[in-house]
């Protein structure tokens, strides 16, 4: 079969990670000046052939200047993630005839990340995220050192979408709070700090609640699943997230918007049923945050003036004391 | 297939399940909601006593009690013998969904939901599946007959889709269409005679779910997003989601300071399909939304200007 692939070649003009300023959000391709530059290329393989079969073929026999990052070719080892079509794929895994779209494949680096050359992408900022979580076991000291520390099975299989991450950057690459706030840990080190703040043998989960809960943390994840969607291995790391978060919370970190906002909506939903969208905003900003309150004074205005303000008397639905009921039978932190 | 369920759909009664947000601040999304049902043929049986889904925010801190009440919501659909359970939401889409999946692959959820329902007398059997607007658009009604419904054409309109992250991801709960390449927006805006607009923000983050757990995020995901679509030609954007709506329509005055003034109307997805099946469009509440689209409106002879 004929494949025609499109690749986002490297521009010695472009703005990339030598010259882009030091923390500055990285410009993406659309803003690029001169914009990124692309290469077709022909290439004849089998119905069966992946995307990266494709890229070694186009470098062996058509253009040896390509440069692409690969090693294990079987989605182990994580090295080839690239933008396939504009998400996040490993090229080992994504066949040819699932990704052609219009009639060609295009891959590229993701705009979120610097460039080294070609397809090859930088990962210092994927590992200088990872390294923030304290990404080790801090092991409990054991009574008897000659003993080794038994954990508990079933705590150990929570933790097996997680051991499973390859460390491939895919979620990272199409995380889409990252790509706008870069302060952000990320869903690959907060999937880690999840397996190491949910293993029993860990001496400090306590502390390593309270730096995930942190501005940059836990709260900064905008729940859009693209982590989940783009993962090759199944390590879902927005699922992990969120049991931080429950962690967090059940441990008592909860002077933070994030943890404010949530308590906010489940006690409107408690008491009537449903979102009550007007005091949602100013209790989720902190009551006694002046500066934050004011800040939000200019929508509130442009909203009233459309005509856009929720009712002003918030109706709770029939049958609202089972709703209560249900808040209390189940328990938890809104008991 | 769709041709033979839309002869069925005539009559058809659905149970309806509007969220918390149609009700409040999108009280427009609901009123052409009900046009549209009207002039499709359908019954939207709205479900009255139904709470919130618990959105992302209740399953954040505790998903069992999010579970709970939407079994609770299920259990009233069923009493009321209404299975199939319509939103127009679509995080409502993806976290009921989503719960429902919960309760029905794993039997001890569904006991410990049932055994709190059973103290007021309800009981959920499991029989509701839940569906977007859209899905029923496309499923039960058909593209073709949409189109043949068509009065007001959108003649060439150069339409944006934007999806809504909890409509499509994850695969696993939703899996109605391809996370990656959807196309059923497109296909809606074609079949009204629009031009669907393609670019790469369709499927990303209107930042809706960090806008109050951090300053600034949504902005730049509504700015970014909104560019890339502007660049591609759009004249307008089309939602099904009104948390969307609210952050694309909101949000691009805030950040054109960092990415340029965009200030393309969002249409929800109701309105723009109501207004081509010729519902009178003052009563579609546009007026209400903080970017005018009277001007593309007028442009497209649609609706006189002061409409919206």
């Amino acid at each position: 079969m004929q494949f025609t692939i499109e690749v986002g070649r490297y521009n010695p003009d472009g703005i990339y990670a030598e010259n882009a300023k030091p923390g500055a959000p990285y410009p993406p391709p659309w803003q690029q000046a001169p914009p990124r530059r692309y290469q077709t290329y022909t290439v004849e393989l089998p119905e069966y052939a992946v995307v990266l079969d494709a890229l070694i073929a186009i470098r062996e026999y058509q253009d040896e200047s390509l440069a692409v990052r690969c090693a294990c070719r079987s989605a182990i080892c994580g090295s080839c993630a690239m933008w396939i079509n504009g998400h996040a794929n490993l090229a080992c895994k994504s066949k040819l005839t699932e990704f052609t779209k219009d009639g060609k494949t295009r891959v590229e680096t993701p705009p979120s990340m610097p460039v080294i050359r070609d397809l090859v992408w930088d990962m210092k900022p994927f590992w200088e995220q990872h390294n923030k979580v304290k990404p080790w076991l801090v092991g409990k000291p054991l009574a008897d050192p000659s003993q080794e520390y038994r954990a508990d099975n079933s705590r150990m299989e929570e933790l097996i979408q997680e051991v499973s991450c390859i460390s491939c950057g895919c979620c990272l690459m199409d995380c889409e709070s990252y790509a706008v706030n870069p302060e952000f840990l990320g869903p690959h080190a907060l999937a880690k700090a999840f397996r190491y703040a949910g293993d029993p043998r860990d001496a400090e989960t306590r502390e390593r609640l309270g730096d995930y809960s942190k501005p940059g943390g836990v709260w900064d994840c905008t729940h859009c699943y693209e982590c989940v969607a783009q993962c090759p291995k199944g390590v879902a790391p927005l699922e992990q997230i969120l049991k931080l978060r429950r962690m967090a919370v059940d441990s008592g970190f909860t002077n933070n918007a994030g943890t404010r906002h949530a308590d906010a909506f489940a006690d409107s939903v408690k008491h009537s049923g449903r979102l009550n969208e007007l005091t949602l905003m100013p209790r989720s900003t902190g009551l006694f945050n002046v500066v934050g309150q004011l800040k939000t004074l200019p929508s509130a205005f442009n909203m009233a003036r459309a005509g856009k303000l929720p009712p002003l008397l918030h109706k709770s639905i029939p049958g609202v004391k089972r709703i209560k009921a249900i808040f209390e039978r189940v328990g938890g932190r809104f008991k | 297939m769709a041709m033979q369920l839309s002869k069925s759909a005539q009559a058809r009664r659905y149970g309806f399940f509007p969220g918390c947000v149609a009700k409040e601040s999108c009280r427009e999304l609901f009123d052409s909601t009900m046009l549209l049902a009207d002039r499709l043929g359908i019954e939207l049986v709205e479900l009255t006593a139904a709470s919130c889904c618990g959105a992302s925010v209740l399953n954040d801190t505790n998903r069992d009690v999010a579970r709970v009440l939407n079994a609770r919501t299920y259990a009233q659909a069923e009493a009321l013998g209404l299975d199939d359970v319509i939103t127009i939401c679509s995080t409502c889409t993806g976290h009921m969904r989503a719960a429902n999946k919960e309760l029905l692959e794993d039997e001890a959820r569904m006991t410990q939901a049932n055994a709190i329902l059973g103290k007021f007398g309800a009981h959920y059997a499991g029989g509701v599946r839940v569906r977007h607007l859209l899905w029923l658009l496309i499923d039960d009604i058909g593209l073709d007959k949409l189109r043949s419904m068509v009065v007001r054409p959108l003649d060439g309109m150069r339409i944006a889709p934007f999806y809504g992250c909890h409509i499509i991801r994850p695969e696993s709960v939703n899996g109605w269409e391809s996370a990656r390449n959807p196309h059923s927006l497109e296909d809606v805006i074609a079949a009204l005679g629009g031009e669907p607009v393609d670019y790469a923000g369709k499927t990303r983050c209107c930042g809706f779910h960090v806008q109050l757990e951090k300053d600034g995020i949504a902005a730049n995901m509504v700015g970014q997003n909104m560019r890339m679509a502007k660049e591609k030609g759009a004249e307008a954007v089309l939602t099904p989601c009104p948390l969307c709506h609210l952050a694309l329509d909101g949000y691009q005055g805030d950040a054109a300071k960092r990415w340029g003034r965009t200030d393309l109307p969002t249409f929800h997805l109701p309105q723009l399909v109501a207004l081509a099946l010729g519902v009178d469009p003052t009563r579609l509440g546009m007026q209400k939304h903080l970017i005018s689209p009277g001007a593309v409106l007028e442009e497209y002879r649609l609706a006189p200007m002061h409409v919206a």
